[in-house]
């Protein structure tokens, strides 16, 4: 009979004006996957925080007991030394040192502060065995993938002699193998009894290995449930306080004429000039259409639509884009843009976003002809624009002078996306529109899409979601390896037809 | 302000109440940022006005700091785009030394004929500065050279050409005296003066300098409309904003704001009146200023300089030519580098191999102790500017009470310390 290992009782944490976490309790068996989901800004990793000593004892209300104890941990280094390691979400390796040199940093087998190499690399060699990683202890994190990264980070934990292992969403970043791989490591640790909690936001993950799941909503446990009650439509139905049957706004499609067609793309990797990434794709896009573009990570769709989007991408592009007929040029941005193309990219912190200044002026920066006059800002008027659009996408801030970067994810997502419909485009695509953002703003951005398609935009929505492709977009193109290996309408589609097409790659489907 | 982990709240009633005062409060907290940095100028003006017995604001001084330190003023206001674009530029005191250089052998050595005139000669100038900025720009923008390095090359290519000019330890003079107007000359006095005390003539018939009390009419007349259309265009932009339904600063702020300002404006102006009028390179400086905060705050061009800053990747991705946009802000750089370059040499009325030695380092400093972000994206041509006459008071400060150069650096240093220290710290508590 498993025994608890960790019990968190009624813990309350406030924040100047917030209330975090109100009385939330958290209890995990020895040996088991504990998952924990919930809405962004739920208050899960706040939890986790306090658990693992990052809002040190008495900043928080409540009690931790581990292992019988109850703990006052006063920073990470008193969790970590109990066995409770916890791996965040953005990766905390340093690129330019290497494998062996990440794993035991700061914690260096060493004497008198000379570094033993060889005993660091025969340990690190081991540790990476058990997790998996073929790698040399002596590469350089810089020059492996996001997944192989995150093994590092297991492999350091493992390194503490681990026995409490926390991952905050261990999978946001990394393509559907890794993640199954990643998994798979998780149950292997079960059998050799270390004890995991589970972020995650992926409900199809946490219905595979999760052993239990705490809901939390607004800062408060919702429910635990075992193993036996776990069920999506449960989970989804605790997390956002009501019933999802309708998890994508119904819509009446109302398809018109060609607006966009693509012919013959290809494009070559920047830096390996050899590598062909997109080989000869063909689309087309209709008026009040959402199309959806299907596929693995790495199977080339976002250097696709970059490649299209001013030749943000990749290098030797060549194939014609026509609109409504004519062909276009849209050899850099500025061209595109005004050819009413836009691109809401995947990676909206990097690439879409002024984190250091305001929503107002976010908006406008697409198009700031539209609030100016002989390149004066009518100061004004872009207020004005600023405040449609807050409404029309419904942000939810203090006012547009907050800075996006203190926004949540869903909020700065219609930030860009507001950017992008105050430029006016006829061609909308949307790449990753709802990644890493919760349940609720999802709903919201799916809206958005209808209301644009009924508007008469022409959408192209990449997703690696296929639940998603298939409950909001009208036609579905599936992409592998740079080439369109399938093509259904969405009401024939399937989860397995599309992976069908994906495995076979077996030419046009229709 | 909400924060990722807060959460989210579920209905906008309760934001819409508050975002009223909230809105007045935040507005109230950047002014006061703002006003923070001109308070401590007023606060180390009165500082040094006390520890040099009123010298610091006696007319014939006030002038004096203005043509020492304007040079300065120009190019933190170039300086700024650069620093808010996200790079640095090392190169422009040797710019500067550079073009004052060539300036000189233009019009004293070289046989050049027409083109020896001094206004020619400042034309060709500038646009050689241009040129400078635009081949460092170049390297920066199309090819992804870290600024601090092409500049820093720059800076050693630069000084040493000025140099070699010069012919070795040399100066070059004297400058003609239409040249040398730029930086000591004041602007004529169109209207007439005015007396209000006749001065007081010696027995030998001659006036004695600095008794009675005349006044430059045209340097008051510009004060006042300066004042007026100050006051008359910050009403009408509340104006605006409150016909428009949006929330304008509070009344009462905006009153006391534009009256400290004005008569702290009128004061200056009218001991410059009392002396010889308003310095040329001052008008030439208020214009540059009025210029720069129009194009920063009210133009296309400079928020897309705000946005490349604040994230280069995204604006390139909003349609933002950014390569152009950096070569331009070099560009910039380069015409205001040589207009310094010009303005010292003017002043000194020789160039001289050491012209603008070091420069560089005030420029950057003016521009972070006004506010500036080492990362970009954020800064404020006002901030530079006051920044830029903190430094220069201080150096003027200083020197009158006879504080040793190499304490002054000190006490430079520690300034810039203390107010980059002071903000960031501002900035974490917010």
């Amino acid at each position: 009979m498993a025994s608890t290992i960790l019990e968190m009782r009624d813990i309350t944490k406030t924040f100047p004006g917030v209330k975090a976490l109100s009385n939330v309790n958290l209890s995990v068996e020895e040996g088991e996957i504990h998952a924990v989901v919930g809405e962004n800004g739920a208050g899960k990793s706040t939890l986790m925080k306090v658990l693992s000593g990052v809002y040190p004892s008495g900043t928080y209300d409540g009690e931790i007991i581990y292992r019988g104890d109850e703990c006052h941990f006063k920073g990470i280094h008193d969790s970590e030394r109990r066995g409770i390691v916890i791996i965040h979400q953005e990766l905390a390796l340093v690129p330019m040192l290497s494998i062996a040199e990440n794993i035991f940093l700061g914690n260096e087998h060493a004497r008198y502060g000379v570094i033993d190499w060889n005993a660091n690399e025969t340990r690190t060699s081991a540790l990476l065995k058990k997790v998996g990683l073929k790698e040399d202890p002596k590469t350089l994190i810089t020059n492996i993938g996001v997944g192989k990264q995150q093994l590092v980070e297991i492999a350091k934990a493992l390194s503490k002699e681990v026995q409490l292992l926390i991952l905050d969403e261990p999978t946001a970043s990394l393509s559907e193998k890794d993640s199954q791989a990643l998994l798979d490591l998780l149950l292997e640790f079960k059998r050799h009894g270390i004890t995991s909690i589970l972020i995650s936001h992926k409900l199809n993950e946490v219905n595979r290995v999760a052993d239990k799941v705490t809901i939390i909503r607004d800062g408060r446990t919702i429910e635990t449930l075992a193993k036996k009650d776990i069920s999506e439509d449960r989970i989804i139905t605790s997390m956002v306080g009501r019933s999802l049957d309708d998890r994508y706004p119904s819509r009446e499609p109302e398809i018109g004429e060609i607006v966009l067609q693509v012919r013959n793309w290809s494009v070559y990797h920047p830096i390996h000039a050899e590598r062909q990434v997109i080989k000869g794709i063909d689309i087309d896009v209709r008026k009040g259409e959402v199309v959806g573009i299907a596929g693995l990570m790495g199977a080339g769709r976002t250097e696709f639509a970059m490649s299209l989007f001013g030749r943000s991408y990749g290098r030797r592009i060549t194939g014609e884009v026509l609109l409504k007929g004519k062909p276009i040029d849209v050899s850099s941005v500025s061209k595109a843009v005004e050819h009413g193309i836009a691109y809401v990219t995947e990676d909206r912190k990097t690439y879409g976003l002024n984190l250091i200044d305001h929503i107002k002026h976010n908006i406008t920066l697409a198009n700031l002809p539209g609030v100016s006059r002989h390149s004066v800002i009518d100061d004004m008027r872009e207020l004005a624009v600023a405040n449609d659009y807050k409404a029309k996408t419904n942000i939810r801030s203090s006012s547009v002078y907050q800075m996006t970067g203190n926004l949540s994810g869903g909020n700065q997502q219609k930030v860009v996306l507001s950017k992008w419909l105050f430029a006016n485009p006829e061609v909308l695509i949307l790449d990753e529109p709802t990644r890493g953002i919760d349940v609720g703003a999802k709903y919201e951005i799916y809206t958005i899409i209808a209301r644009l398609a009924s508007e008469g935009k022409a959408i192209i929505v990449i997703s690696s979601e296929m639940p998603e492709l298939l409950g909001i977009t009208d036609r579905i193109y599936v992409m592998n390896e740079g080439r369109i290996v399938g093509e259904m309408a969405a009401s024939d589609a399937s989860q397995e037809k599309i992976m069908r097409a994906i495995v076979r790659g077996e030419g046009k489907a229709s | 302000m909400s924060t990722e982990s807060a959460p989210v709240p579920k209905s906008g009633v309760a934001e819409d109440v508050q975002q009223g005062p909230r809105v007045a409060v935040s507005a109230l907290v950047t002014n006061l940022r703002e006003y923070g940095l001109i308070l401590a100028l007023i606060a180390i003006m009165v500082f040094f006005q006390y520890t040099t017995s009123g010298t610091l604001f006696k007319p014939v001084n006030l002038s004096n700091l203005v043509q020492q330190n304007s040079f300065i003023i120009v190019m933190a206001l170039g300086m700024l785009l650069v620093i808010v674009s996200g790079h640095i530029d090392l190169s422009v005191g040797s710019v500067a030394g550079f073009i004052g250089a060539l300036a000189a052998m233009m019009m004293v050595i070289w046989p050049l004929g027409p083109f020896s005139n001094p206004l020619v000669v400042s034309i060709i100038c500038l646009m050689i500065g241009g040129a400078i900025g635009a081949g460092q720009g170049y390297w920066i923008a199309y090819h992804r050279i870290p600024s601090f390095i092409v500049t820093l090359a720059g800076m050693l290519i630069f000084r040493g050409i000025c140099q070699a000019l010069l012919g070795g330890g040399s100066s070059v003079g004297p400058l003609p005296a239409g040249f040398k107007a730029l930086s000591s000359g004041f602007i004529p006095d169109v209207i007439g003066s005015l007396t209000l005390i006749p001065p007081v003539v010696n027995a030998a018939g001659k006036t004695i300098v600095g008794s009675g009390l005349t006044l430059h009419m045209t340097t008051i007349v510009i004060g006042l409309v300066a004042v007026l259309a100050y006051a008359y265009f910050g009403l009408r932009a509340r104006r605006s904003r409150e016909r428009h339904g949006y929330e304008a600063e509070p009344f009462t702020l905006f009153v006391v704001k534009t009256l400290v300002t004005s008569a702290l404006a009128l004061f200056l102006v009218y001991q410059f009146a009392t002396y010889r009028g308003l310095p040329i390179v001052l008008v030439v400086m208020g214009v540059l200023i009025a210029l720069f905060v129009f194009v920063t705050k009210r133009m296309t061009v400079g928020r897309r300089i705000y946005a490349m800053g604040g994230n280069a990747k995204a604006a390139q991705l909003s349609g933002i030519k950014t390569e152009r946009l950096t070569l331009m802000v070099f560009i910039n750089m380069g015409v205001l580098s040589a207009l310094g370059g010009l303005i010292i040499a003017a002043r000194l009325g020789q160039a001289v191999p050491a012209a603008g030695l070091g420069s560089e380092l005030d420029v950057i400093a003016a521009v972070f102790i006004g506010g500036a972000s080492a990362m970009g994206g954020v800064g404020q041509v006002i901030g530079a500017v006051v920044g830029g006459f903190i430094m220069g008071v201080m150096n003027n400060g200083m020197s009158i009470m006879g504080v040793n150069v190499d304490w002054q650096q000190v006490v430079k240093g520690l300034v810039l310390l203390g107010a980059v220290v002071f903000d960031v710290y501002n900035k974490n508590k917010a």
